[in-house]
């Protein structure tokens, strides 16, 4: 494989040798092709022309042979290149890197792309002479070599030119050749290699259009069980951890916390979108809300934590409802850009509205949580919290109070969400997400469920963002941006829409896994010691956001049971229902 | 008056490249009736490999009027056809996969394509802004009147210019040429055309890349006129211009320009005369207004549901 050739370089390209290497990839690639090819498919090729043969035919033979001398010419160019390099010696050192990585690049690429086509041409060749029908190797060889090229466009700019400031205030670019070979390089292997032992077929394309809906045969009381062992799981958590982990476990429970938080808020986005079917992505303003709710009532009127939870989620609940009105009439991907620029507005505001907010900065100095209003989390003294239950202090124990302050909320979430499905309103949120024109010609007043439906689930938002601010101690705009909002929403739906487990599990997936990622120090083995996985977070979350969504496009739990039947309950796959129409 | 003619030269500018990215989104959304989210980064995208081309050509503006045109189209071209390859991709790998899914994921993974690619240009171009010494300069004072004048400068004139061609052009595209024809009538009917012997996968994958280049178009010239871009200028860039698509009407190609020509007015506008902090909070609200009051856009069809 010559095209995996240049995967071997290093990320350092000034390496003397690696030229040498590449035109000796080159030569071998372009006689291997040569002789595969044979002598007399030329000949065949200018006969085809009138002949039987449909054109493709005609035409890939001498592609293969096009491609073969490309193999033999790129060494050569390449060695012009550098041959021109050396002699303008006086030329500055920038132009002599510059000229000899394009003559790696010339090398490298053209030989390997131009000995794959060729090998594939001769394969093609072969078959055709012998008369014997070809394999799926030579047109997987033929796609990873075409997937090798996308990749070269994609990641030849972006990855090989990285603009670094120069001497004055002028951008200059760093080439990194031998990073954009790896790139290229991993495309091709894991093409080919998904040809070979995935595609079986031997065909990339799939087909488009919708799969044949499949009723999934479901374990009974599998939604129970899998519930009773994730609470007692997050029952356990802390205590585990902090007795058999003492280093590590105060950083595990605030992971936990994290992931809580957005259990919490999946589960009161999962009121809007997964039951009533509104798609909602500005949900992380009333998050925002319920924050400053909390953190300007502190600061403001002294009210506790205990006082200002019910209020931040009555406030929050209120926007709901203002936010909610204007946009009634809208649907699906309407109603989705619309509460977007909600969210957008609610931050800016935040943002520029200095005297009430503190601007950009946020407010600082939240006050945090006592134990229930009775006892202060502080290092001994009148009524703290180590004196009266006779403990040693440990600021650990405010941490295990706000996890299980969190699970608490969140248990209140999803145990209110459960019972409002039975209720008449709940009801009526899943006939609208079924329905909307049914719902009304039935006489159910659309107006008030959808309202109820944005007020209940901003209202849960507004808890959560009451508590973040708490055990944030500060705030600011920037932690309410659009990322959050998608992230709210992936959870739900990566979980399967209207599914309270589903939930639990992305988020477990999402926040946590790629949370103890960037704590993997052991990658940096693998990429070298300025590797910091900190700034991978993102992606790695965007790339788990695609990757899933790709394997399962109805979540990971998509078997959902009818609230409310008549007669007996039935699973019904989550490919028989439609969601998010709004 | 003279400052606001100043505005509007200026509205006008920024609007050609709102359109110029809206139309983007209006020809994706007709098609496949989704948001592409990863758009406004896929302008980002256009705007970084423009900034690198001219740092290798090595241009400055003192060069001869002649060679720097010349290198400007070469760079143009070259970001054209790379960032077409960017959104080709996004759709064959993202959205391809999921067509005739429910409508709720191709959503979805077009979200975590914009975080991926935005975060993506992080990793490797650095968090830092990339300025870029103006290359175009000079200008004309058209009107002066107690000392302010009103400036157009050869940037903007390039600006207007460019989209004008560009706009011809890709009506001559759409309403001409048979790939025209086929992108038409996957809009009006995918099923149907599919059944007519179009080849609507292509067709799709066509759409995609005309969208990519006309925002790479909209990136270079973002370049060349504010003079400094980051990874993060795709969000913001790619709802203001999915706000000008709805604004004229999802759908509508001159809707998404004439969307693209209001927003930038009423930006600029709103800054001039009110405050900047809130010239997003005037686009969003316009927007709010516009689909409560005028669902359809201003030059939209209207969206009849059959039972």
């Amino acid at each position: 494989m010559t095209a995996a050739a240049p995967a071997t370089m290093p990320g350092q390209p000034r390496r003397a040798w690696l030229p040498y290497l590449a035109a000796a990839a080159g030569l071998v690639s372009g006689l291997l092709a040569l002789w595969a090819f044979g002598v007399d498919a030329l000949d065949r090729a200018f006969s085809a022309g009138g002949g039987s043969l449909d054109w493709v035919d005609g035409l890939a033979p001498i592609a293969a042979l096009l491609g073969a001398v490309a193999a033999l010419l790129a060494p050569a160019l390449g060695f012009a290149l550098m041959a021109a390099a050396a002699l303008a010696g006086v030329v500055s050192s920038i132009f002599g890197g510059l000229a000899g990585q394009a003559a790696l690049i010339t090398l490298a690429v053209p030989s390997g792309v131009g000995a794959v086509f060729s090998l594939v041409g001769g394969a093609e060749e072969r078959a055709a002479r012998e008369n014997r029908p070809l394999g799926h190797i030579p047109s997987a060889l033929r796609d990873s070599a075409f997937a090798a090229i996308v990749a070269l466009a994609l990641f030849g700019p972006l990855v090989g030119l990285r603009t670094t400031a120069g001497t004055a205030e002028n951008l200059t670019i760093l080439y990194r050749w031998g990073q954009v070979a790896i790139f290229v390089g991993i495309v091709f292997a894991g093409r080919l290699l998904l040809h070979l032992f995935v595609w079986r077929t031997g065909q990339a394309k799939r087909v488009a259009g919708p799969r044949a809906p499949r009723v999934t045969r479901t374990i009974p009381f599998a939604g129970y069980i899998s519930g009773a062992l994730l609470l007692a799981l997050g029952i356990a958590l802390p205590i585990f951890m902090i007795n058999f982990y003492p280093d590590n476990g105060r950083y595990v429970v605030e992971v936990g916390i994290l992931v809580l938080t957005y259990v919490m808020l999946g589960w009161g986005l999962n009121i809007v979108v997964g039951l009533a079917g509104l798609l909602d992505l500005g949900y992380v303003a009333f998050y925002g809300i319920g924050a400053y709710s909390y953190a300007l009532l502190a600061a403001h009127f002294g009210f506790t934590f205990w006082l200002c939870l019910p209020l931040a989620g009555i406030l929050a609940a209120f926007w709901g409802m203002i936010l909610g009105f204007p946009v009634l009439r809208l649907r699906g991907d309407y109603l989705a850009i619309v509460t977007l620029a909600f969210g957008e507005i609610i931050r800016i505001v935040l943002r520029n509205w200095q005297s009430l907010t503190g601007g950009p900065n946020g407010l600082l100095n939240i006050p945090r949580p006592s134990f229930f209003g009775l006892l202060e989390f502080k290092n001994g003294g009148e009524g703290s919290f180590a004196d009266f239950f006779g403990l040693q202090y440990s600021p650990v124990q405010r941490v295990i109070f706000l996890y299980y302050l969190i699970l608490g909320l969140a248990l209140v979430t999803n145990i209110v969400t459960l019972r409002i499905r039975r209720l008449p309103i709940g009801r009526a949120w899943e006939a609208l997400r079924e329905d909307e024109i049914a719902c009304r010609s039935l006489g159910i007043n659309t107006t008030n469920t959808k309202l109820t439906a944005f007020a209940i689930g901003a209202m849960f938002g507004g808890f959560a963002g009451a508590f973040f601010a708490t055990r944030q101690g500060s705030i600011s705009p920037e932690s309410f941006n659009f990322v959050e909002s998608a992230t709210i929403l992936a959870i739900v739906v990566l979980g399967g829409l209207g599914s309270q487990t589903g939930v639990v599990i992305a988020s477990i997936v999402m926040i946590g896994g790629v949370e103890l990622l960037r704590q993997l120090s052991e990658l940096k083995v693998l990429f070298g010691e300025d590797f910091d996985p900190a700034q991978f977070r993102l992606l790695i979350f965007g790339l788990v956001m695609v990757a899933i969504m790709l394997w399962r496009p109805r979540g990971l739990v998509s078997t959902r049971r009818p609230s409310v039947f008549l007669g007996k309950g039935k699973s019904v796959s989550g490919a028989f229902v439609k969601e998010g129409h709004g | 008056m003279e400052y606001f003619v100043q505005q509007l030269i200026n509205g006008i500018s920024l609007g050609s490249i709102y359109g110029l990215i809206a139309i983007g989104y209006t020809m994706v959304y007709g098609i496949i009736g989704m948001i592409n989210f990863a758009h406004g980064d896929v302008f980002m995208v256009g705007s970084f490999i423009a900034l690198m081309f001219l740092i290798i050509l090595g241009i400055t503006a003192t060069a001869p009027l002649f060679v720097l045109i010349l290198a400007l189209i070469l760079v143009l071209v070259i970001a054209m056809t790379l960032t077409s390859v960017w959104g080709w991709t996004i759709e064959r790998v993202a959205y391809r996969p999921l067509r005739g899914s429910f409508r709720l994921a191709p959503l979805i993974t077009a979200i975590g394509m914009s975080i991926v690619i935005q975060n993506f240009v992080q990793v490797e171009q650095s968090a830092r802004v990339k300025p870029l010494p103006p290359l175009v300069r000079g200008g004309y004072s058209l009107m002066e009147k107690n000392g302010f004048v009103v400036q157009l400068s050869n940037i903007q004139i390039a600006i207007v210019l460019t989209t004008l061609v560009l706009m011809i052009g890709f009506t001559f595209l759409i309403s001409r040429t048979s790939l025209g024809r086929a992108q038409r009538a996957c809009e009006q009917d995918a099923k149907m055309a599919a059944l007519l012997g179009v080849d609507v996968d292509r067709t799709i994958s066509f759409t995609f890349i005309i969208g990519a280049a006309l925002a790479a178009v909209a990136g270079m010239m973002f370049l060349l006129y504010y003079g400094v871009i980051h990874f993060y200028i795709g969000f913001q860039a790619g709802i203001k211009a999915f706000t000008a698509a709805v604004l004229g009407g999802i759908g509508s190609l001159p809707g998404a320009m004439l969307g693209g020509l209001l927003i930038g007015l009423i930006e600029t506008m709103w800054s001039a005369y009110f405050s900047i902090e809130y010239k997003d909070v005037a686009a969003f609200s316009i927007l709010a207004i516009t689909l409560i009051f005028l669902p359809s856009g201003i030059l939209g069809k209207p969206d009849v549901e059959k039972v």
